[in-house]
C-alpha cells in the first residue's frame, strides 16, 4: 500500500531565492488554505473513522454492567481468539491458491488478446471483462443457484450426464466455490490492467526484437513480463487487499449453506456477526483494526518484494 | 439473507393475501375495548390525544393503525418499519445506546423480549394494570412477556405448533399420520424408502424449531433468575428425548438438506418432497401465498408426542409489543397497545391472516369453525387453538437468544454436514453460550 504523501512544499524553495523568515511564513498559511479542504475531507473521512475504531477497541460495553476502558484487553483477547485465527487461515488460504489461479489466468488472456493472432480480440476482451460489471452480490446469488445439488445447475449434470459431483456447497468444497466466484469476477478486471500495460510497450523493442530472432516465447519472458511488472505487482496488492476483504460471496452463500459457512468464516464475516448478532462492537472495532494491520503488513511486504529488482 | 432466516420468526410478514384464508368471517368473540385497566392515566391520554411512534414490521398493524387513529381522532400514530426482526433489534439499541430516537412502541419478539427487559430499555407495564391480564392471553405468551415478576410487553400474536403434512403424499404411501415422534422417525424411513426423493421434512439446522422441540419434550436447558443464567442441553431429560429421534433423522439422511424459506423450499412443500413441516400456527397464511399449487393436498394435525398418550405442545415464533423506557409518551403507548394487543385491533389482524394470542378469540366459535380451503376445509384452527393450551409452562429463552440463535449453526450445524452428533453439537453451542454470557457480565451458574 503506497503511502502517499503531499510534497513539503514550503521546504522545497531553492537557497538562493529563498524569502526572509516572515514573507516564509505567509506563504506557509497560503498553502494550508490550498491543502485545506482536502485535508477536512481526509480527517472526516479516513482519520475520524480510525480514531473512532481505535477508540472502540479500548472499552468493552456488556449487557450487565455498562461500558468500561478495558486498555489493550480487546487486543489480547483477539489473539487468543480461535474464531479469528481460523477465519484468517482460511482467507490466507484462499489468497495462496485462488490469487495465483486468477492472476495466471488474467496474464494467459492479456498475452493472448495482445499477440495479435487472435480472431475476434474486442468481442473476447468485453466478454471475459462482462463478470466484473456484474455486482458481486448478484453473482454469488446466481453461482449460488447453480451450485444447487438438488435444482441447480450441478444437479442437472448429475441427472443427464449420470455423474455424482461433489455438493459445492458441502463444508469441503465451500472455500473452493467461493474461489471459483471470485476467479470468474476478477478475471477480465486484471486481464484490463495487464492488457493495458502490454499496449503502452513500444513498437521498436518488438522489431529489434525480432531482428535479433527472437521468438514469441522468448519475446514474453524477456520484454512483455519484465515491462507489465509494475502492473503485476499492483494487481497482486489489490488481490491481497481483495482477498482478506472477503465478505459479500460467503454471505450471500451463508443462506444456502449455513451449515458450511460459520459466522467467523472470514475476518471480515466475524466482524460482522460480532458487531449485529453480538452487540460486541468494541471487539468488533478491535478484529477490524488488526486485520487492517496485517492487509497492510503483507500487502506491504508483496510490494517491496516485487518492486525490489526493478530500479 | 437475515430476512429469509427470520421470517420463521416474524409470523405473518407473508400474510398479506390473508383474505384468501376465508377468516373474514371470524365473529366478534373478542375481549372488546372495557379491558378491564383501571389506569386512569391511560384514559386521560386517549383522551388529551398526541402523537407516538411505533417501531415494527408486522403487515397487519398498518389496518390496525389506521383504525385507532380513526377512532381516537386526537391521537397520530407514527407506525415505521425498521427492519425485520434483528435489523430493528439492532437499530433499537443503537438508538438506545444514543438515547436519541427512541421509539414509544416497539414490536419484540417473544425470544428477544427478555434482552430487553433485562437491558431496562422496555418498560414494566404492571402499573398500568397489564397484570390482570394472564386469563387474556394463551399460556405460552404470557408466560414470555412475563419476566422477572414484570410484565414488559403485550402479546401480539403467537404460534402454537402443530404439524402440517401433505396428506397427497402420506396416502399414497399409506403412511400413518403420526401421534409420536416414533411414529414420525417410521414414518420418515418408510417414505424415503419408498420414493428416495421424498423426505419427511427439511432441516438444516434450525435454532428455533430445535429449542421449541426440546420445550414440547418437557425440556428447560435453560434456566433464568434476574441476571443469574444457566445453560444446560447435557443432562437435560427433553434435550435427550428429542436427540434420540433427531440423530438417527440426520445419520439415516432422512431430512432434505433445503434451506427453509428458500424457493427449493417452497418448491419441495409444493411437489411432495418434503412431506411434513412441524411450526407455528402462522404458518397456513404462508402455504396459501408460497405454496399455491398444493392447495388442497396439505392438512394440519396435532404436533406428535415424545411420549404416548401425552397432550404437550410448545410455541414457535409470535410477537409482543412493548413500551420503551425512553419513549416519551408512555400512557398514550400503552393505550395503544391495549387497542392493538387486546382491543378491537386484535380482530383488525386476525382476519388480515395473524394468529392471535388471546383466549377470547382463541375460544370463539366462529374462529374455531373456520374452514381453511387450503386445507381441503379442515377447521384447523381447533388444533392451532387446542396446542395452544398444551403449551408447557415453564419454558424461557435466554437473555441474549438472538446471539444464541446466531451462532446455532456454527455449532449443532456441524452435526448436519459432518460426523459431529447432535450431542456433541449441543454441547459446543451451550459452552459457547455460556462464554458470552459471562463476557456480558452474567452470573453464570
Amino acid at each position: 500500500m503506497a503511502v502517499i504523501s503531499p510534497p513539503g512544499i514550503g521546504k522545497r524553495s531553492a537557497p538562493g531565492l529563498s524569502p526572509p523568515g516572515r514573507a516564509a511564513s505567509r506563504r506557509h498559511w497560503a498553502g494550508w488554505g490550498f491543502v485545506s479542504p482536502f485535508l477536512i475531507v481526509f480527517a472526516l473521512v479516513f482519520l475520524a473513522p480510525i480514531g473512532y475504531s481505535v477508540y472502540l477497541s479500548l472499552y468493552r460495553s456488556q449487557l450487565i454492567g455498562g461500558t468500561r476502558f478495558v486498555g489493550l484487553d480487546n487486543y489480547q483477547q483477539a489473539f487468543g481468539d480461535h474464531e479469528f485465527w481460523s477465519g484468517l487461515g482460511r482467507v490466507g488460504l484462499f489468497l495462496l491458491v485462488q490469487v495465483p489461479v486468477m492472476l495466471g489466468v488474467a496474464l494467459l488472456v492479456a498475452l493472448a488478446l495482445d499477440s495479435g493472432r487472435l480472431y475476434g480480440r474486442s468481442f473476447f476482451r468485453i466478454s471475459i471483462f462482462l463478470p466484473y460489471a456484474v455486482p458481486a452480490v448478484v453473482a454469488s446469488l446466481m453461482w449460488g443457484f447453480m451450485y444447487g445439488k438438488r435444482f441447480g445447475l450441478v444437479a442437472s449434470i448429475n441427472e443427464h450426464l449420470h455423474t455424482s459431483l461433489p455438493d459445492p456447497l458441502a463444508p469441503g468444497w465451500v472455500l473452493a466455490s467461493i474461489g471459483n466466484i471470485v476467479t470468474w469476477e476478477f478475471v477480465g478486471y486484471n486481464m484490463l490492467i495487464f492488457y493495458a500495460a502490454l499496449r503502452v510497450i513500444p513498437g521498436s523493442l518488438y522489431e529489434a526484437a525480432e531482428i535479433d530472432g527472437a521468438g514469441q516465447w522468448r519475446i514474453i519472458a524477456a520484454i512483455k513480463l519484465p515491462a507489465i511488472r509494475g502492473a503485476l505487482v499492483i494487481a497482486t496488492v489489490f488481490s491481497i487487499i481483495g482477498s482478506f476483504q472477503l465478505f459479500n460471496e460467503p454471505s450471500i452463500l451463508k443462506s444456502l449453506a449455513p451449515n458450511a459457512i460459520t459466522t467467523y468464516f472470514t475476518p471480515n464475516y466475524y466482524t460482522y456477526s460480532l458487531s449485529f448478532a453480538g452487540q460486541q462492537h468494541n471487539y468488533a472495532a478491535t478484529v477490524a483494526i488488526v486485520m487492517g494491520l496485517v492487509t497492510m503488513v503483507v500487502a506491504y511486504a508483496v510490494q517491496l518484494r516485487g518492486m525490489r529488482k526493478e530500479v | 439473507m437475515t430476512n429469509k432466516l427470520l421470517r420463521r420468526w416474524a409470523p405473518g410478514i407473508a400474510v398479506a393475501a390473508a383474505a384468501a384464508l376465508g377468516l373474514t368471517a371470524c365473529g366478534s368473540g373478542g375481549s372488546g375495548s372495557d379491558s378491564g385497566t383501571d389506569a386512569d392515566a391511560v384514559t386521560s391520554a386517549l383522551a388529551k390525544g398526541g402523537s407516538i411512534t411505533v417501531w415494527a414490521w408486522e403487515p397487519t398493524l398498518k389496518q390496525v393503525v389506521t383504525d385507532f387513529q380513526a377512532k381516537y381522532p386526537k391521537v397520530h400514530v407514527n407506525l415505521v418499519n425498521a427492519g425485520t426482526g434483528n435489523d430493528q433489534y439492532t437499530a433499537l439499541q443503537n438508538a438506545v445506546g444514543a438515547g436519541k430516537g427512541v421509539p414509544d412502541v416497539a414490536q419484540i419478539e417473544y425470544f428477544a423480549l427478555s434482552q430487553f427487559a433485562l437491558g431496562k430499555s422496555v418498560t414494566d407495564l404492571s402499573p398500568y394494570g397489564a397484570k390482570d391480564l394472564a386469563k387474556t392471553y394463551s399460556p405460552g405468551p404470557w408466560n414470555a412477556v412475563n419476566i422477572d415478576g414484570g410484565v414488559y410487553g403485550l402479546p401480539m400474536d403467537s404460534g402454537p405448533m402443530a404439524l402440517f403434512y401433505n396428506k397427497k403424499v402420506f396416502d399414497k404411501y399409506h403412511l400413518p399420520v403420526p401421534t409420536t415422534w416414533d411414529q414420525y422417525l417410521d414414518d420418515a424411513r418408510k417414505l424415503h424408502q419408498a420414493d428416495p426423493k421424498a423426505y419427511i421434512t427439511s432441516d438444516t439446522g434450525d435454532a428455533g424449531m430445535t429449542t421449541s422441540l426440546i420445550w414440547q419434550a418437557g425440556g428447560k436447558p435453560y434456566a433464568i433468575d434476574g441476571t443469574k443464567v444457566s445453560v444446560g442441553f447435557d443432562g437435560d431429560a427433553g434435550t435427550a428425548a428429542f436427540t434420540k429421534v433427531w440423530q438417527p433423522l440426520i445419520s439415516e439422511h432422512l431430512l432434505s438438506p433445503v434451506v427453509p424459506w428458500s424457493d427449493q423450499w417452497y418448491k419441495g412443500l409444493g411437489d411432495g418432497t418434503i412431506a411434513t413441516l412441524a411450526t407455528g400456527a402462522w404458518m397456513p397464511a404462508n402455504f396459501t401465498t408460497g405454496v399455491k399449487g398444493a392447495s388442497g393436498d396439505w392438512r394440519a394435525a396435532p404436533l406428535p408426542q415424545w411420549k404416548d398418550g401425552q397432550h404437550a405442545s410448545a410455541e414457535n415464533g409470535g410477537s409482543s409489543l412493548a413500551v420503551m423506557k425512553a419513549g416519551g409518551n408512555k400512557a398514550l403507548a400503552y393505550a395503544f397497545l391495549q387497542y392493538a394487543a387486546q382491543g378491537a385491533g386484535v380482530q383488525a389482524r386476525i382476519k388480515g391472516g395473524a394468529f392471535p394470542a388471546t383466549t377470547a378469540d382463541l375460544d370463539s366459535q366462529a374462529f374455531l369453525d373456520t374452514a381453511f380451503p387450503y386445507f381441503g376445509g379442515q377447521q384447523a384452527n381447533k388444533i392451532f387453538s387446542q396446542s395452544a393450551k398444551d403449551v408447557l409452562p415453564g419454558w424461557s429463552y435466554l437473555p441474549y437468544q438472538v446471539y444464541a440463535n446466531s451462532i446455532f449453526n456454527d455449532t449443532v450445524g456441524k452435526a448436519y454436514v459432518s460426523g459431529t452428533t447432535l450431542t456433541d453439537g449441543l454441547k459446543s453451542w451451550q459452552d459457547k453460550s455460556v462464554d458470552y454470557g459471562k463476557q456480558q457480565g452474567f452470573n453464570i451458574g
